[in-house]
C-alpha cells in the first residue's frame, strides 16, 4: 500500500482512524497510527483520533495514543506546547494500566523537553512510589530515574521514601537495583552513613553481575565497581578473589579486573593479589602481560619491596615485551619512591640486550643517566648505544641519550669524556633530525660556558615523591559521582566522557529557544509551581565564555585601570588552599588567570580574565585579606550588561564554592 | 530511549534493522557499527562505543551491544541511559526471540524476519520498552515461526542445555527444547513439556601446593515451559537448603548458599517451611532462581589435578594427572608453556586422547571421562636458550616462569557442586487431552574457570 501523501490517501486514513471498528481493534489501530505518524503533513487529521485514543476503554489503545502525543509533538518540531494536552497527560498518570502511566511520563518528558521535562511534585512522586510494585522491571527502572528530580521537603519524608524504595535494592533485575541505588545516593546526599550503607547492600548484586555469564554486563559492573572504589578504597577488599581473571575471558574484562585488583589492594590481600598478578605477567597475550606489569608498578607505590622483587624476577625471563615494560615501570617508580633506587640499580645490568622499542630504550637510558653513579657498568652500556647511534631509528632515543650521557659525564667524567665528544660530534655534524641537532648544539654551548653552569642546569632533583599524591587523586566524595552512577559515564571513563560531551555540546549550542511560560494548571496531580524547577536548572545557555582568550598582562593592567568596578562581592573562605587547583578549575570554565600570588602569602591576590562570545570582557580580582576569613571578588566589565555579569558571577561562585568543598 | 535496534550476523551482515525514532542517519549506521567494532584497538572495550566526527547526523550516538550465539544485538541511543537496563533489555530480547523462533541463530532469524519485526513492534514503541512478558505479547503476535530442521550430524554430538545428552537415549530428543514456544496451536497436546535445569558455573583457583584459594559457584534454576500460561507448578528443592551463613536445617551438613534471588513471579509462601517454590510461569524461558556460593563448598571438589614438574636445564617433564569424581564430558586441559618450546613429546594414558600445541599452550582434549578414574599425561619439552633467572644463579630445577597455570574446562552432567537438587516438580495443571505433560529435570555443572597453579 503506497503512502504517497496524496489527498485521497490522507482522507482514507482519516476515515479509517475515525472508524469505531478500527478503534476497537487494537492491532489495527496501532498499525494505522504508527503508519500515519511518520507521514509529514497529516497532523491535522490524526490529532482528533489520538485525543480520542487517550480516552479509549482499551488500555492497549491508550498506551499507543499516549506515546502518539509525543510523536505528534516532535513531528511538528517548532509547535507550541498544547496546554490542554499536557493537562490531559498529567491526569492520565492516574491511569489503571501501569504501562500507560510510564508512557505518560515519557511522553510528557518529550513534549516539555524545552522546559526541563516532566515535573515531579510531591503528589506525583508519592503516587508513582505507590504504583511501583505494579510496574514491570523496565517501568520500575524508568520511574526510579524520573524520581531523581524530586526533592523531598523534609527529612521525615525523605526517610519514608527510602523505606518505600528499600525492596527494590533486592530486585532480581540489575537495572532496577542500580536505579534504586542511584536514587538512594542522590536523595541521601546529606547523609553519608546512609550512602555507605546502600553501597554495602549493593555489593552483593554488583559482585553477582561481575561474575555474570553475560560478558557485557560483567564489564559494565566492573566499571561501576571501580567508580565506587575511588571513594571507598576498602569497599571490595575482602572480595578480591572475585576479580581474578580466567583465561577464557575476553581482553577488555581482564584489563578492567586488573585495574580493580590494583585499586583494592590492602595489607591483608597484597600477597595473594601480587601472586595472581605475577601469573598474568607471563600471559600469552603481550598486551595483557604488559597491563599486569604496569599494575604491579602501581601497587609498588605502596608496597615497594615485594613488587620490585617480582619485577626483578621478570627481567630474568629475558623477553623483550616484558623487559621493556618492567624498565619503564622502574623509571616511574624511582621517580616516585626514591627508597627503591638501590634495588632497581642492581636489577638493571643486562637489560639492554632485551630492549628494542623506543619507550623501553628511553627509560633505560634515563635510568642510566640519572642513577649512573650507582650502576658500575653504566658507561659501557651507554657506550654501546653511542656506537650504534648511526643505526638508531628513534630521534627521541637520541635526545635521551644526549641528556643521559651529559649527566653521567658530570658524575663519572673520566669514563665518559671520550664518548660524549664522539656523540656530540655525531649529533652536530651528521645527524639529520633537527631537534636532535639542536639539542646537541645546545649542550655543546652549555659545556663551553663551564661545568658549574652545566651542573646547575642538568642536576635537577632525582625524585619527587609528592608527584604521586598529585597523580592519584585523594578519595573523592560519593556525591561527586552519584549523579553519574548507572549511566554511561563510568563505562566510558570520566575523561573520555568529557571529550564526548564536549563534541556533542559544540554541536548543540545552537540558539536556545526562550522558555515558554507555564500554562494554566489545575488538579492535584499537576505541578504546583514551576519556580522550583527553574532554580534547579540554572540556565547556562546565556553566557558562553570563549576558550583560550589569553590577554597579556600589560593589556590587562591597562584595561583594569580604565574601568570601574561593576560588581563586588564577598564569599566565605577558610584556611589554606592550592592556587594551582583554583587555576585549573578556572581554566575548565574558560576563565584565564593573568597573575596570582604564591600560596601562603598574605594578602593573597589573583587577577583573572574571561571573554564571552559577544566580545564582552570580564576582569576579576580575588583578594584574601590576612585577618578575616573571606574572599573579596571585584569584577569589571567593558560593556555594561547586567544579565551576563550575573551569569559570570554565578560561574565564578560555583568554581570557588567547589574548591572550598574539595578542600573541606 | 532507543533510537535504533539491529541484529548483525557474525560477519557484519544486517539481518534485522529497525529505526524507532526516525531521527537517525539510516541503515548505514549498522555498517558503521561493524567497522568500529572490527577496528577497535586491543585495549578498548567494545561494549559501549560512541560515534564522533564524521558525518554530522551520526555524531554522539552510543552503540551498546551484546553478543549472543554469534549474533550482535545492537541498540543505539543518543542519551546518557542506564547501561544495566539496556544490556538487560538486549539479553531479554535475545531470550524472547529464541522463545518465538525456536532458537536464536543466523538461520532462524533470517527465516523469521516478519515475526521478529512484529515482536519488535510490540516490545518497543518509539524507542520505549512497552512489555517483554511472553504472556502479554502472545495476544498480539500473529505470525507463526518457520522452523526448519536440516538433519545434521552436529546435532547429535552437541550436548544442549535444554536439549539432551544424546549419549543417553533415554532423554528427550535434542531438538525438543529448540522449538518455538508458540508454534502451531493445533497439535498442542503433544507438546506439554516442561524443562527444568539446575545449572551451576564453577570457578576455582587451586594453589600449587594443592590448597584451595578460591571457590565460587554461580547457580541458576532455569525453566522452559511449553505449558499453557497460567498453569501452576511447584518446585521442591532439597530440604536442607540453607541461605546465609547462620541458618541451620536438617541434621546433616546441609546445603548452604550465600545469596539467593528469585524471579518476581515466584511465590515464596512455602519456601521457609518446605523449600517449595510456587509459580505460574509464562510460556518460554525463565530464570526462576539465582544463587551464589563462595569459599565454602560442602562437597569435595569435582576435579583434582596432580601436576608434577621436573625441570633440568632447558628441558622438562611435566606430568599431569587429572582425576574427576563424577562422570565428566568435554574435558579440556589448557596449559600455557614457556615461550620458545621446540619439541613436545607426549605419553597419554589412553590412545584415543589427543594433546596438541596451539598458541603457545598445550591443549589436551578428553571427550568423556569416567567418574573416579585417574588419567595421566606425561609431556616432555625442550626450551632452548632458557637459563634460569640470573639473579638466582643457576637454579635449574625450578620451572621457568612461563609454565602454567593449568586450567580445566569440563561439564558434569547430573551433578551440582552445591549439592542442590530438585526434589520434585509438580504441575497443578491437568491437560484436557490425553497424556500427562512431560517433565524433564536436569542437573548440570560446568566450569567457568578452573585454574590450578603449577
Amino acid at each position: 500500500m503506497p503512502y504517497l501523501g496524496s489527498e485521497d490517501v490522507v482522507k482514507e486514513l482519516k476515515k479509517a482512524l475515525c472508524n469505531p471498528h478500527i478503534q476497537a481493534d487494537r492491532l489495527r489501530y496501532r498499525n494505522v497510527i504508527q503508519r500515519v505518524i511518520r507521514m509529514p503533513g497529516v497532523q491535522e487529521y490524526i490529532q482528533q483520533p489520538i485525543l480520542n485514543g487517550l480516552r479509549d476503554k482499551a488500555s492497549y489503545v491508550r498506551r499507543v495514543a499516549v506515546l502518539g502525543c509525543a510523536k505528534m509533538h516532535n513531528l511538528h518540531g517548532d509547535s507550541e506546547v498544547d496546554g490542554a494536552l499536557v493537562n490531559e497527560l498529567y491526569s492520565l498518570l492516574r491511569d489503571q494500566d501501569p504501562i500507560v502511566v510510564v508512557n505518560c511520563l515519557r511522553s510528557l518528558e518529550e513534549i516539555l523537553k524545552l522546559e526541563g521535562g516532566v515535573v515531579i511534585n510531591k503528589p506525583i512522586a508519592h503516587h508513582l512510589l505507590n504504583r511501583m510494585s505494579k510496574l514491570d522491571q523496565w517501568g520500575q527502572a524508568e520511574v526510579l530515574n524520573f524520581l531523581l528530580r524530586y526533592q523531598p521537603r523534609s527529612e521525615e519524608e525523605l526517610f519514608d521514601i527510602l523505606n518505600l524504595l528499600d525492596s527494590f535494592l533486592k530486585s532480581s533485575s540489575p537495572g532496577v537495583v542500580m536505579g534504586a541505588t542511584k536514587l538512594f545516593l542522590i536523595l541521601a546526599k546529606k547523609f553519608p552513613h546512609v550512602q555507605t550503607d546502600v553501597l554495602v547492600r549493593v555489593k552483593g548484586p554488583l559482585l553477582a553481575a561481575c561474575s555474570s555469564e553475560s560478558r557485557e554486563l560483567c564489564f559494565v559492573a566492573l566499571c561501576h565497581v571501580r567508580q565506587i572504589l575511588h571513594s571507598l578504597p576498602g569497599h571490595f577488599s575482602s572480595h578480591y578473589k572475585k576479580f581474578f581473571c580466567s583465561y577464557s575471558e575476553p581482553h577488555y574484562i581482564k584489563l578492567q579486573k586488573v585495574e580493580v585488583l590494583c585499586e583494592l589492594v590492602n595489607d591483608e590481600n597484597v600477597q595473594q593479589v601480587l601472586e595472581e598478578l605475577r601469573g598474568y605477567c607471563t600471559d600469552v597475550s603481550a598486551d595483557f602481560a604488559q597491563a599486569a606489569i604496569f599494575a604491579i608498578g602501581g601497587i609498588a607505590r605502596t608496597y615497594t619491596d615485594q613488587c620490585v622483587q617480582i619485577l626483578t624476577e621478570l627481567l630474568g625471563l629475558r623477553q623483550e615485551h616484558i623487559t621493556t615494560v618492567v624498565v619503564q615501570t622502574f623509571r616511574d617508580l624511582v621517580w616516585l619512591c626514591p627508597q627503591c633506587t638501590e634495588a632497581v640499580c642492581q636489577a638493571l645490568p643486562g637489560c639492554e640486550e632485551n630492549i628494542q622499542d623506543s619507550e623501553g630504550k628511553q627509560a633505560l637510558i634515563w635510568l642510566l643517566g640519572v642513577h649512573g653513579e650507582r650502576i658500575p657498568n653504566a658507561p659501557y652500556v651507554l657506550e654501546d648505544f653511542v656506537e650504534n647511534v648511526k643505526s638508531e631509528t628513534f630521534p627521541a632515543v637520541k635526545m635521551e641519550l644526549l641528556t643521559a650521557l651529559l649527566r653521567l659525564f658530570l658524575s663519572r667524567p673520566a669514563e665518559c669524556q671520550d664518548m660524549l665528544g664522539r656523540l656530540l660530534y655525531y649529533c652536530i655534524e651528521e645527524e639529520k633530525d633537527m631537534a636532535v641537532r639542536d639539542r646537541g648544539l645546545f649542550y655543546y654551548r652549555l659545556l663551553l660556558v663551564g661545568i658549574d653552569e652545566v651542573k646547575r642546569i642538568l642536576c635537577s632533583p632525582k625524585s619527587d615523591p609528592t608527584l604521586g599524591l598529585l597523580e592519584d587523586p585523594a578519595e573523592r566524595p560519593v556525591n561527586s559521582w552519584a549523579s553519574d552512577f548507572n549511566t554511561l559515564v563510568p563505562v566510558y571513563g570520566k575523561a573520555h566522557w568529557a571529550t564526548i560531551s564536549k563534541c556533542q555540546g559544540a554541536e548543540r549550542c545552537g540558539p536556545e529557544l526562550p522558555k515558554t511560560s507555564s500554562f494554566a494548571v489545575s488538579g492535584p496531580l499537576i505541578p504546583e509551581d514551576n519556580k522550583e524547577r527553574e532554580q534547579e536548572l540554572p540556565d547556562s545557555g546565556a553566557l558562553m565564555l570563549v576558550p583560550n582568550r589569553q590577554l597579556t598582562a600589560d593589556y590587562f593592567e591597562k584595561t583594569w585601570l580604565s574601568l570601574k568596578v561593576a560588581h563586588q562581592q564577598v564569599l566565605p573562605w577558610r584556611g589554606e588552599f592550592h592556587p594551582d587547583t583554583l587555576q585549573m578549575a578556572l581554566q575548565v570554565v574558560n576563565i584565564q588567570t593573568i597573575a596570582m600570588s604564591r600560596a601562603g602569602t598574605r594578602p593573597w591576590k589573583a587577577y583573572l580574565s574571561a571573554q564571552d562570545d559577544t566580545g564582552c570582557l570580564f576582569l576579576t580580582e580575588l583578594l584574601l585579606e590576612p585577618e578575616n576569613s573571606e574572599m573579596q571578588i571585584s569584577v569589571k566589565q567593558n560593556e555594561a550588561r547586567t544579565e551576563t555579569l550575573n551569569s559570570f558571577i554565578s560561574v565564578l561562585e560555583t568554581v570557588i564554592g567547589t574548591i572550598e568543598e574539595i578542600k573541606s | 530511549m532507543i533510537s535504533q535496534f539491529f541484529i548483525l550476523s557474525s560477519k557484519g551482515d544486517p539481518l534485522i534493522y529497525k529505526d524507532f525514532r526516525g531521527d537517525s542517519g539510516g541503515r548505514d549506521v549498522a555498517e558503521l557499527f561493524y567497522r568500529k567494532l572490527t577496528g577497535l584497538p586491543g585495549d578498548e572495550s567494545p561494549v559501549v562505543m560512541v560515534t564522533t566526527g564524521g558525518r554530522r547526523h551520526h555524531d554522539g550516538r552510543h552503540f551498546i551491544h551484546i553478543r549472543h550465539s554469534s549474533l550482535y544485538l545492537v541498540v543505539t541511543t543518543s542519551e546518557n541511559v542506564s547501561p544495566f537496563s539496556l544490556l538487560e533489555l538486549l539479553s531479554r530480547l535475545a531470550t524472547l526471540l529464541g522463545d518465538y523462533c525456536g532458537s536464536l541463530g543466523e538461520g532462524t532469524i533470517s527465516r523469521n524476519v516478519a515475526l521478529v519485526y512484529e515482536l519488535l513492534d510490540e516490545v518497543l514503541d518509539y524507542g520505549y520498552v512497552q512489555t517483554t512478558s511472553t504472556e502479554m505479547l502472545r495476544n498480539f503476535i500473529q505470525t507463526e515461526a518457520v522452523v526448519s530442521k536440516p538433519f545434521s550430524l552436529f546435532d547429535l554430538s552437541s550436548v544442549g542445555l535444554f536439549g539432551a545428552e544424546t549419549q543417553q537415549s533415554k532423554v528427550a530428543p535434542s531438538s525438543a527444547a529448540s522449538r518455538p514456544v508458540l508454534s502451531s496451536r493445533s497439535d498442542q497436546s503433544q507438546k506439554n513439556e516442561v524443562f527444568l535445569d539446575v545449572v551451576e558455573r564453577l570457578s576455582v583457583l587451586i594453589a600449587s601446593n594443592g590448597s584451595l584459594l578460591k571457590v565460587d559457584v554461580q547457580g541458576e534454576i532455569r525453566l522452559k515451559s511449553f505449558l499453557p500460561s497460567g498453569s501452576e507448578m511447584r518446585i521442591g528443592l532439597t530440604e536442607e537448603f540453607c541461605v546465609g551463613k547462620s541458618e541451620l536445617r536438617g541434621y546433616g551438613p546441609g546445603i548452604r548458599v550465600d545469596e539467593v534471588s528469585f524471579h518476581s513471579s515466584v511465590n515464596l509462601d512455602e519456601f521457609e517451611s518446605h523449600r517449595i517454590l510456587r509459580l505460574q510461569p509464562p510460556q518460554g524461558e525463565l530464570t526462576v532462581m539465582r544463587y551464589q556460593l563462595s569459599d565454602d563448598l560442602p562437597s569435595p571438589l569435582p576435579f583434582r589435578l596432580f601436576p608434577s614438574v621436573q625441570w633440568d636445564r632447558g628441558s622438562g617433564r611435566t606430568t599431569l594427572e587429572p582425576k574427576p569424581r563424577p562422570v565428566s564430558l568435554n574435558v579440556r586441559l589448557h596449559l600455557p608453556l614457556p615461550r620458545g618450546v621446540v619439541s613436545l613429546s607426549q605419553e597419554l594414558s589412553s590412545p584415543e586422547q589427543k594433546a596438541e600445541l596451539a598458541e603457545g599452550a598445550l591443549r589436551w582434549d578428553l571427550p568423556r571421562v569416567q567418574g573416579g578414574s585417574q588419567l595421566s599425561g606425561l609431556f616432555q619439552m625442550d626450551v632452548p636458550g632458557s637459563p634460569g633467572p640470573p639473579s638466582h644463579g643457576l637454579s635449574t630445577s625450578a620451572p621457568p616462569l612461563g609454565l602454567g597455570p593449568a586450567s580445566l574446562s569440563f561439564e558434569l552432567p547430573r551433578h551440582t557442586c552445591s549439592g542442590l537438587q530438585v526434589r520434585f516438580l509438580r504441575l497443578a495443571f491437568r491437560p484436557c487431552g490425553n497424556a500427562n505433560p512431560h517433565k524433564w529435570v536436569r542437573h548440570l555443572s560446568h566450569s567457568d574457570a578452573y585454574v590450578i597453579r603449577i
